[in-house]
């Protein structure tokens, strides 16, 4: 057989089947959608500081709680910044700190998953039931007790809300590796003496690739909430840095005055929100993931 | 004029998916009437198109599927034009639907009466208090004992022949005039299969039904069909009385399908039919299976044949059909050469398997352990022989298995290597050369290869392994072993999701094989695959071991097909020995009653040959704790000996033969 023939590759490379997958998403309605809001959030964060018609800091004393006009496109908050270019930069700190939370999450907790689903037995019994005990204490609580004892800081944060999640990530990762376990072709592998390394690396990872993705997507809006609700308990960004929950908390109080300082941030978190989950329903379809049997 | 006794009637029927530029045909043409009474079968391969004609009967079209034209009519009303509420009334009332698995499609948490009660309440107009006496009724139809009792049953409760009959029942509330269904016995045993298809035929009598029967077993199909629709890629190849399709197919598929059958009565392997069914939608130009046909001309290549009287209401469409029908031969079965035998190369001797662990609770308070899964099994393999291991499912072949290979330790006894070399009983205390000397092929290909993996990499995996071969000469032994498994290089890039499932399979095999093993444990390698497709399979695995000197430990339901490829036979029922012999022995007189029981449920497709049904089908228990494994089925039970005693080899204690029976020799034979 001739050499040319052989050498065609009919699995496409990496960037091809991203592209199939964004492709096959973008077939779903709930793929639309989510990516559309996605790339505008991300668009927008990227380039906040370009499209922002204000100092998010400078207080104009003469314009407190203007009424959205042609100076101020969504108005002025309480202090008489800008509400406009607030919103723009305000999804910055929870987009940064709950991309590398959700990345330290999805690592710690899918090496841990692959782990215990791949050894299983009393080890598996045993840690699985720890993170049941852990799972039953009341996150925000243990969040803020966290936050009191080592501050805020971005590195902080990232850590916390990482650890914390990838618990919660644990049980699914490993629900997933139980699944390809169970197939015969790790059951080939292991009575022909593959090495476990070789196992878990070569027949087991690249099937389970597809549930830790669609696990980190759902994730990250998750704690994209979290964070959120915690900068509007007042732990997370300091002032005056802008930030859609703590814009949310020091607005509300006067909301009977001027609402715009309120709906402004409340929709750019719930349509990022939303964007994303709708991004990882389509994501989980595209990959043929089924999140409700693994107990996702 | 309109036959008023037509029941079911389609006209002219294509379903397909209509996309803008041009649709994609499912299936084409389709045109038949069935009456009451009749029943006819529809048959082909995976993908023929038979299912999608059946469920199309009663209004059902699978997700993203149309009419592109054409009409299916119940009782003269077209199912496709019925309102919502209508269709609803009509499926499960007049027309009842029997699905594969029905019996185990019950609910689990609700006893058999609250699932009857419901279909009543649905299908019939009977009041709340005439209910219990009908449902006694119905079971007793479908010929379940003690009704009263089976009612307060939970389904887990019940053996899979029994859910299937009150799968049946449910079916039967709605007092329906016609019948489908769709692989109503695959899945079961062959004993239990029998006994469905007879009570089926029987209903289709006394209730003067129409049926319409989906099946890939022409066996099934004998035995309980009038007339068979052979379909092949969505159109209706062959169409007639089923003796007279069955004796004198006159369609060239019609003739390879039959011919690829194993039959019980000859170890030889069938003939198979090379390729594939074109994929839905193809363009063919002329006669659809002219590639895979040994008659095709230029004629078939350019025109589409049309359908041409072959007989009696019977239907072909080939060119060739007058030609072909005078000639009465089938194609040629080969027999198999008797293999040299070598030295042993595995041996298992009184190995006993347990599944359960008793926990610390149990082992304190000293409750007793339920009886082994497997227990007392000798075995001894030799170089180059096939050994297979027969019986019902739950008799522990592929437990067996399990155990050679290291994935479940047995509990008590010891498996041997060569030279009488103790294996070590668990798989992480074998050294890398006992591993190698035994591979596994198994029985579902889609499951057995890594999805994300190319097919060099994974035929390549035990070569890297065990060969530590790498580059230039890794690429040239996977393309060896592609060859013979008769595929070829262009096969290296392919991933699994891109080939069909005997082309799987040979992957599977060929990774076996890349081991260069002693021992290849198949584990019904074939029973996920179309027959067609099955007898080049077997093949090739025949093949490969003449090569090689591998031995086969094969274990199969399918009698026939143990029949075409073994040289010895193990009967196992309920993990326990019945029967072990050379494979002519076992297939031959005296029998064991338990081999006699299974060999005789088998279907052929022959519509003159009825099996006999020796015994009832049973309910799962776990196996006796003393005594003959089979006491509780056995039609020729002596006596209480049965019951206490194991039986020992009824034919003396030497000898290849063994069968493990209470009776003597002579009254095996009579």
């Amino acid at each position: 057989m001739s050499a040319e023939a052989t050498d065609i590759d009919l699995r496409p490379p990496l960037h091809m089947r991203l592209l199939k997958v964004i492709e096959s998403m973008w077939r779903q309605p709930s793929g639309k959608a989510g990516l559309t809001l996605l790339s505008i959030h991300l668009f927008v964060a990227i380039f906040a500081g370009l499209l922002a018609t204000h100092d998010f800091a400078v207080q104009d004393a003469s314009a407190i709680f203007a009424k959205p006009n042609a100076e101020h496109w969504l108005g002025t908050d309480n202090l008489g910044r800008d509400v406009f270019s607030r919103t723009l930069l305000g999804g910055r700190p929870a987009l940064i700190t709950t991309f590398f939370g959700t990345m330290l999450a999805l690592f710690l907790g899918g090496f841990l998953g692959i782990l215990l689903g791949f050894v299983g037995g009393t080890i598996d019994d045993v840690a699985m039931r720890v993170v049941d005990a852990f799972l039953a204490i009341p996150w925000l609580l243990l969040l803020l007790l966290i936050i009191a004892i080592f501050g805020t800081a971005t590195i902080v944060m990232i850590l916390t809300l990482g650890i914390l999640y990838a618990v919660a990530i644990i049980r699914i990762i490993r629900a997933g590796t139980l699944d390809v376990v169970a197939q015969d072709y790790i059951t080939a592998a292991r009575t022909r003496g593959e090495k476990n390394v070789t196992i878990v690396i070569r027949e087991l990872l690249p099937n389970v690739l597809d549930v830790v993705l669609v696990e980190g997507a759902m994730r990250w809006s998750w704690m994209l909430l979290t964070f959120s609700a915690l900068s509007f308990l007042g732990f997370g960004v300091t002032p005056p840095t802008p930030d859609w929950g703590l814009m949310i908390a020091s607005s509300r109080n006067f909301m009977s005055v001027s609402i715009w300082p309120v709906i402004a941030p409340i929709v750019a978190l719930s349509t990022l929100i939303v964007g994303l989950n709708l991004s990882a329903d389509a994501l989980a379809k595209a990959l043929g993931v089924d999140r409700a049997r693994i107990g996702g | 004029m309109k036959d008023m006794n037509d029941m079911i009637e389609t006209r002219d029927l294509q379903i397909g998916v209509p996309l803008t530029d041009r649709s994609f045909n499912i299936v084409s043409d389709i045109n038949l009437s069935i009456r009451r009474g009749d029943s006819i079968g529809l048959v082909g391969e995976s993908g023929s198109g038979k299912s999608t004609i059946a469920l199309s009967m009663m209004g059902y079209l699978g997700s993203g599927l149309e009419v592109l034209d054409g009409s299916s009519s119940f009782q003269g009303s077209s199912v496709f034009d019925l309102s919502p509420a209508k269709l609803q009334k009509l499926r499960g009332g007049q027309l009842a639907l029997i699905p594969q698995n029905a019996g185990q499609a019950l609910a689990p948490n609700l006893r058999i009466a609250a699932q009857l009660a419901e279909a009543l309440e649905l299908h019939s107009d009977i009041s709340a208090s005439k209910r219990r006496e009908r449902m006694v009724e119905l079971l007793h139809q479908v010929r379940l004992p003690d009704p009263d009792v089976i009612l307060e049953r939970y389904p887990h409760e019940l053996s899979g022949g029994q859910q299937q009959r009150v799968a049946i029942a449910m079916a039967l509330a709605g007092e329906p005039e016609a019948l489908i269904l769709d692989e109503p016995t695959t899945g079961l045993d062959v004993t239990t299969q029998a006994h469905i298809l007879e009570l089926l035929a029987q209903l289709r009598v006394e209730r003067n039904l129409a049926m319409v029967f989906v099946s890939h077993d022409l066996g099934v199909i004998a035995r309980v069909c009038t007339r068979v629709v052979v379909l092949y890629a969505g159109e209706i190849a062959e169409d007639g009385p089923v003796g007279d399709v069955l004796r004198n197919p006159a369609h060239p598929y019609t003739r390879g399908l039959i011919a690829s059958i194993p039959k019980l009565s000859e170890a030889a392997i069938p003939a198979s039919m090379e390729g594939r069914p074109p994929s839905p939608g193809s363009r063919e130009q002329g006669c659809l299976f002219a590639p895979r046909c040994s008659y095709a001309n230029d004629l078939c290549r350019t025109s589409k044949p049309a359908q041409t009287e072959a007989g009696q209401a019977h239907r072909v469409r080939c060119h060739h059909a007058a030609a072909i029908a005078r000639r009465a031969d089938l194609p040629a079965t080969t027999r198999r050469e008797p293999t040299k035998v070598g030295s042993p190369i595995v041996s298992l001797e009184g190995v006993q398997i347990r599944y359960d662990s008793p926990g610390l609770i149990d082992r304190l308070t000293n409750k007793p352990r339920p009886t082994p899964t497997c227990d007392g099994i000798d075995l001894t393999i030799r170089a180059g022989e096939t050994v297979a291991l027969v019986g019902e499912s739950g008799s522990g072949k592929s437990t067996i298995l399990k155990a050679i290979s290291g994935l479940v330790p047995p509990s008590q006894g010891s498996i041997y290597g060569p030279d009488r070399l103790q294996l070590p009983p668990s798989l992480k205390n074998r050294s890398a050369d006992q591993k190698r000397r035994i591979q596994m092929v198994f029985q579902n290909p889609d499951a057995s290869l890594n999805p994300r993996q190319t097919v060099e990499e994974i035929i390549g995996s035990p070569l890297k392994l065990y060969e530590n071969l790498s580059g230039r000469a890794l690429r040239d032994r996977v393309v060896e072993l592609l060859n013979q498994v008769r595929l070829g290089a262009s096969y290296l890039r392919k991933l699994p999701t891109q080939m069909s499932g005997g082309e799987k399979q040979r992957i599977g095999i060929a990774r076996a094989f890349a081991a260069r093993p002693d021992l290849i444990l198949c584990d019904e390698v074939t029973s996920a695959l179309d027959v067609s497709v099955q007898a080049a399979v077997l093949r090739l695995l025949v093949d490969l071991q003449a090569q090689t000197g591998a031995a086969l430990l094969f274990v199969s339901h399918d009698l026939a097909v143990v029949r075409a490829i073994s040289d010895r036979v193990m009967v196992l029922y309920q993990g326990r020995m019945c029967e072990i012999g050379p494979a002519e022995d076992v297939f031959g007189e005296p029998y064991h009653p338990y081999s006699a029981m299974l060999m005789n449920a088998i279907l052929e497709p022959d519509p003159d040959k009825a099996p006999a049904l020796l015994a009832d089908d049973a309910t799962e228990l776990s196996p006796p704790a003393q005594g003959c494994p089979f006491q509780r089925r056995c039609a020729r039970r002596i006596g209480p000996i049965c019951d206490t005693e194991s039986p020992r080899n009824a034919l003396g204690p030497k000898g290849p033969h063994d069968i493990r029976c209470h009776l003597s020799e002579s009254d095996l034979r009579g």
